[in-house]
């Protein structure tokens, strides 16, 4: 099988509207097992009360925010270096829901400022630095509007993406290099966590439901991308050969 | 638990509420809006479609 066809958007729009719904079936059962152990399983928090139930979407919402950021940023360098069109569209169905995510944390975020912090927001390095990724995905979008040839707002688009992607290991290292209202990470790769297995266990099976939609959402997308900026392809034709070059 | 307690988060209610339905509502305008907008990009095509 030659797993090169598929960078094709026309051979990538049927396997993407085949991939699509299980996403979206394994994001919508995630989520039910994740609110279902964030809101009545996992105990209340000793000392910050139930207030600590908004980790389990913000979280999620905020891991989601910076990852789909780096990927965003890596299929913006794939399509710059290869010239690559739907590498390109990918970049461009995944902005608008990195976007969301990254509203998200940061409205979640503000929302469980307040009763823990006593504020809905503070110009810490953390937040501040979200607040720049949220802008960074809109000025992404903007461009991208901005330019009418499509190829040549991938382009554009593509460099404004990868030259902010430097903002990523800002936010996530905010709260080790300065000192931040918002509290360090609960959750690391090198040390164990510092919270009860009932509460990582919700956190995680929301952040998998929060992949699962993200993937989901982004491969309608980029069908409805592929369909807009290729109609005129002739695609029956392509289809054909792109099946007989895999023989 | 009672509903009432479940409803009441602990006086936290407004908050913890306050984001899920921020989540709740955001995901669904956004697939609403995706699902409309894959739709009218079928229509454009006017039933021609990549098939592999």
């Amino acid at each position: 099988m030659n797993w090169f066809r598929f960078a094709s958007p026309a051979s990538f729009y049927p396997l993407a509207g085949r991939l699509a719904p299980w996403f979206g079936g394994a994001a919508a059962l995630f989520a039910a097992a994740g609110l279902y152990v964030g809101l009545v399983a996992a105990p209340t928090d000793a000392t910050q009360g139930d207030a600590y139930r908004i980790i389990f979407v913000h979280v999620a919402a905020a891991w989601m925010s910076m990852f789909i950021y780096l990927v965003m940023a890596f299929w913006c360098a794939v399509s710059l270096m290869f010239n690559a069109r739907l590498a390109a569209m990918m970049a461009q169905a995944l902005a608008p829901t990195g976007a969301l995510f990254t509203a998200l944390a940061l409205v979640t975020g503000a929302l469980w400022g307040k009763p823990t912090w006593g504020t809905y927001w503070a110009w810490d390095a953390r937040m501040t630095s979200e607040l720049i990724l949220l802008f960074l995905y809109l000025g992404y979008m903007a461009l991208r509007q901005a330019i009418d040839e499509p190829r040549r707002a991938d382009r554009a688009s593509a460099v404004l993406a990868l030259v902010g992607a430097i903002n990523v290991p800002i936010i996530y290292f905010s709260v080790k290099w300065w000192n931040t209202l918002h509290q360090g990470a609960s959750v690391s790769l090198t040390s164990a966590p510092t919270m009860a297995a009932m509460m990582l266990t919700g956190m995680l099976l929301m952040a998998l439901a929060a992949w699962f939609y993200s993937i989901a959402i982004a491969l309608t997308r980029v069908r409805a991308i592929i369909l807009e900026r290729e109609r005129h392809a002739g695609w029956v034709g392509e289809a054909a050969l792109a099946a007989r070059g895999a023989r | 638990m009672s509903v009432a307690e479940f409803v009441s988060m602990g006086g936290y209610g407004f908050y913890v509420w306050g984001s899920y339905t921020a989540c709740v509502l955001a995901i669904a305008a956004e697939i609403v809006i995706v699902r409309s907008r894959f739709a009218a990009a079928r229509r454009a095509a006017g039933g021609r479609e990549p098939s592999a």
